[in-house]
């Protein structure tokens, strides 16, 4: 059983919410959902979408092929007319559509005159269309209305929007008849979480223990700090939006040098700014945390919308050579996991960790098993022991694995010394040559220890197969869709995808690469960054790049059409 | 009981004869006199001579980028309330790079003490124009003269500073004062010092400035009255005041932070316990 609704409409018709609450809906019912949001740098009109994607099976990403489009203006028809199925409906006003309408797919309603007389003027207009949607395919009405009350925290402004729900239910009931014959009944399934990515990455900081961020709004990442500043008081946790992304990280920096587990969001551009930070973190052997949620760039590109593109930049990001880590999680679940995973190669290591995410998974919504939080540890790394000798205590102190034991200022007798300029084991500068270079080695060693924590890639589908697709990131949802697709079709095809890329283990790519026939690498950049750093690092080239690079996410269908382009051209 | 000696530092690369041997003086002074051992110290400095100042000293020590002293120190400041944090760096760093750190500091009213040794101009590099050089003053990089100086004092009463002060290097007994003022206020306390430079400012010397200071304690000035405070800050040329020209009150930024009433971030217990409530919000 499977749906796919669409809410189109402008900044400010409530698309939003409507598609959230479908959303909620579905997830309730038992439903695997996956919902995403199309929206524009704006607060007030222009064109934004919403879809809800609710499938029985998991689901990972989005479809093209619209069954029901709720339109909330005009423009909404115009635009996503061509995406909905032969058998699918299109809801609209009917009173202010001004074109004729008569293929059978459309499904007018006097959504204004619903809105007026459930008592909210013309406000609730999308809570209607909402109703009539659900009503369309027999939806359960006291889930909706359960969801309904929860998203509007009762009252009379819940009771209105409920109100308003059952008119458009009863209405599409009454009147849809022949249209979509289609009936989604609630499934039995355990309850499940219904997020988006950045509150996973947020859940998954709170678990880790975070108990500083600082961070400066920037899309698509604003919204970590904004659900962790709402539940900083009562998480025992201080968010800090300083004066701009430079403040963010070194604010970081320090929180962290002083003993707090600590991490920063932003975007790219953000990134940029934060960068000399990032060398500052490597040299003084601070951990921390930096979330990188992609845009399309350069400079502010398209400010709303989705790109792979920074991989390239985080990897080498800062003057100079030091470790570091880069985390890109594939999906929801994996945002929480790796954030946890984060948290912990820096304190252990004692670097930068950068999680590497984009607009698609920052804002998409998905269902997931509850994390069980019971799975989640927490590695602090190698601690100073206190004792009546650490008079002789050195930060920097000279050791196999690289990582030298930290201290907190104030929590030991150790007084701990460091430096942005070369330093000595004791953490006072110096421009001596043996120094310098031992130390450079002995930072440089933790690269080994922290290869070993570096996941290989996931593999999904045949061993052997003729055509092996290659990603990162949150393009695993489409790619495995596009993989069951294929394989469906009789192509051998396969998958390796990757989540944990920087220290980049070579090794275990080179194993699995070297006998594959035919390499895509499927990337939402223009370069090709993904392909470039597999041939760096193990000198497989591969076959082709399938590329995309509109700010729009990937979907299934595009990936298998994009392959079969290059299998005949 | 903390001596004098608790304090001894490594040897230091300055130039003989240099403000900032006046300065760390006055520093290691002031600690001593507040009773506060090493230990409880974090200083926190950037880059330029003025930022080498911790090593030449004791105390747990972060030395920063240029410019980033500040951020480094709230940062650390927020997670343990309980550190002495002493920020520090010179004209170019606090007052160039990091002017935007030192203006939101300032606003957001972090119980941090912020040491600038203004010697206005930029010494590491060996002798360009500062923030603060005095307009017209030519170097090798404004060879058509300075612009007019910025004054840190003024832009730190703007921003509702809670204390604002100015020593001078040549002057230790007094600076000492000064600084432990500044550590005791409860709030971002900014110390802006005249540190004359012995290689590349001869104009700006011990002798030209011995000639105009003058201290406000020795006169009837009332340093609780802002406007007062902002005239005084203009005060530049044949007479140059010294001391506390304000000094106000307002809850400091961690004060104000729910968060840290039940103990310091460095202190807590990490567990994932925290978030199992806020799963549920989300099924």
């Amino acid at each position: 059983m499977s749906l796919n609704i669409m809410v189109g409409g402008e900044a400010g018709q409530g698309v939003q919410s409507v598609g959230f609450l479908l959303a909620r809906a579905f997830a309730r019912g038992g439903y695997h959902v996956f919902a995403d949001q199309d929206y524009e740098s704006r607060v007030r009109g222009g064109h934004n979408f919403y879809r809800v994607r609710a499938e029985a099976n998991e689901v990972g990403a989005i479809r093209e092929t619209v069954d029901i489009l709720i339109a909330l203006n005009e423009e909404s028809i115009r635009l996503h007319e061509d995406e909905v199925a032969a058998d699918g409906v299109i809801i609209f006003d009917a009173g202010a559509s001004k074109s004729v309408h008569e293929e059978e797919r459309f499904f007018p309603l006097p959504l204004e005159k619903l809105s007026e007389e459930s008592g909210g003027g013309k406000l609730m207009v999308n809570t209607v269309a909402l109703g009539a949607s659900l009503g369309v395919i027999g939806y359960d009405p006291g889930i909706i209305e359960t969801v309904v009350h929860t998203h509007f925290g009762g009252g009379e402004v819940a009771g209105e929007n409920a109100r308003a729900v059952r008119a458009g239910y009863k209405y599409a009931q009454e009147n849809s008849a022949g249209r979509l014959n289609r009936r989604l009944a609630p499934l039995e399934s355990e309850r499940r979480m219904l997020l988006n990515g950045n509150e996973a990455i947020a859940l998954g900081a709170i678990a880790a223990g975070c108990t500083f961020m600082a961070a400066y709004p920037m899309t698509p990442a604003s919204s970590i700090m904004e659900y962790l500043a709402g539940k900083a008081d009562e998480c025992g946790m201080v968010v800090v939006q300083p004066e701009d992304e430079i403040s963010a990280i070194h604010m970081v920096i320090g929180a962290a040098f002083a003993g707090a587990r600590a991490m920063t969001a932003t975007s790219g551009g953000g990134f940029c700014l934060m960068v000399e930070g990032l060398g500052l973190a490597g040299m003084t052997e601070t951990p921390i945390v930096v979330v990188e949620g992609q845009r399309a760039g350069p400079a502010i590109g398209l400010p709303t919308r989705t790109e792979q593109s920074d991989l390239g930049f985080v990897i080498h990001a800062a003057h100079g050579e030091f470790p570091r880590a880069v985390l890109a999680p594939a999906s929801i679940e994996d945002a929480f996991w790796l954030t946890v995973k984060a948290f912990n190669l820096a304190e252990a290591f004692q670097v930068p960790v950068i999680l590497l995410t984009d607009q698609h998974l920052a804002s998409s919504y998905g269902t997931v098993r509850a994390f069980d939080l019971s799975k989640v540890t927490i590695d602090r790394g190698l601690l100073h022991a206190d004792s009546p000798e650490s008079n002789g205590y050195r930060r920097h102190r000279f050791t196999l694995s690289g990582v030298s034991a930290r201290a907190f200022p104030l929590q030991s007798r150790a007084l701990v010394i460091t430096d942005s300029d070369e330093h000595d084991e004791e953490g006072h500068l110096t421009e001596d040559a043996d120094t310098r270079t031992a130390m450079m080695l002995k930072r440089l060693r933790k690269i080994e220890g922290l290869r070993d924590r570096i996941g290989p890639p996931r593999i999904y589908g045949s061993d052997g197969a003729q055509t092996t697709l290659v990603g990162w990131g949150s393009t695993y949802g489409a790619l495995k869709e596009a993989v069951d697709i294929l394989q469906k079709e009789g192509e051998g095809v396969n998958l390796l995808h990757f989540s944990q890329l920087w220290p980049f283990p070579a090794d275990a790519v080179f194993d699995l690469l070297r006998d594959s026939k035919r390499i895509f690498v499927v990337e939402n950049n223009a370069t090709g960054q993904l392909a470039q750093l597999i041939r760096m690092e193990t000198g497989i080239q591969a076959t082709g790049s399938i590329l995309k690079f509109d700010g729009r996410p990937m979907t299934a269908a595009w990936i298998v059409e994009g392959l079969k382009e290059k299998s005949s051209g | 009981m903390v001596e004098l000696a608790a304090y001894a530092g490594l040897k230091s690369a300055w130039c003989p004869g240099c403000g900032n041997f006046g300065i760390l003086a006055a520093l290691n002074r002031a600690l001593v006199s507040l009773g506060i051992g090493p230990r409880s110290v974090l200083m926190v400095s950037g880059i330029g001579q003025a930022g080498k100042t911790p090593h030449y000293t004791r105390g747990n020590v972060f030395n920063s980028l240029h410019g980033r002293a500040l951020p480094v120190a709230i940062g650390a400041k927020i997670a343990n309330p309980g550190l002495v944090v002493i920020a520090m760096g010179g004209d170019g760093d606090g007052y160039g790079e990091g002017l935007n750190h030192f203006l939101n500091a300032v606003r957001r009213n972090h119980d941090i003490t912020y040491l600038v040794h203004n010697n206005q101009v930029y010494g590491l590099t060996k002798g360009q124009a500062s923030p603060t050089s005095d307009a017209g003053f030519v170097t090798k990089t404004t060879p058509h003269g300075a612009d007019i100086p910025l004054s840190p004092l003024a832009l730190a009463l703007a921003a509702d500073a809670t204390f604002v002060a100015r020593g001078f290097a040549g002057d230790i007994d007094h600076l000492s004062d000064l600084i432990a003022q500044g550590i005791r206020h409860k709030g971002f306390a900014l110390i802006d010092i005249l540190q004359p430079c012995v290689s590349f400012n001869h104009r700006n010397t011990y002798a030209w400035y011995r000639e105009r200071v003058y201290k406000l304690s020795e006169t009837d000035y009332d340093g609780r009255i802002k406007l007062a405070a902002f005239a005084k800050a203009q005060e530049w040329g044949d007479r140059i005041p010294i001391g506390v020209l304000f000094k106000g009150e307002r809850p400091t930024y961690e004060e104000r932070l729910p968060a840290l009433k039940i103990g310091p971030l460095v202190s807590r217990k990490l567990s994932a316990g925290n978030a199992q409530k806020l799963l549920t919000e989300f099924m």
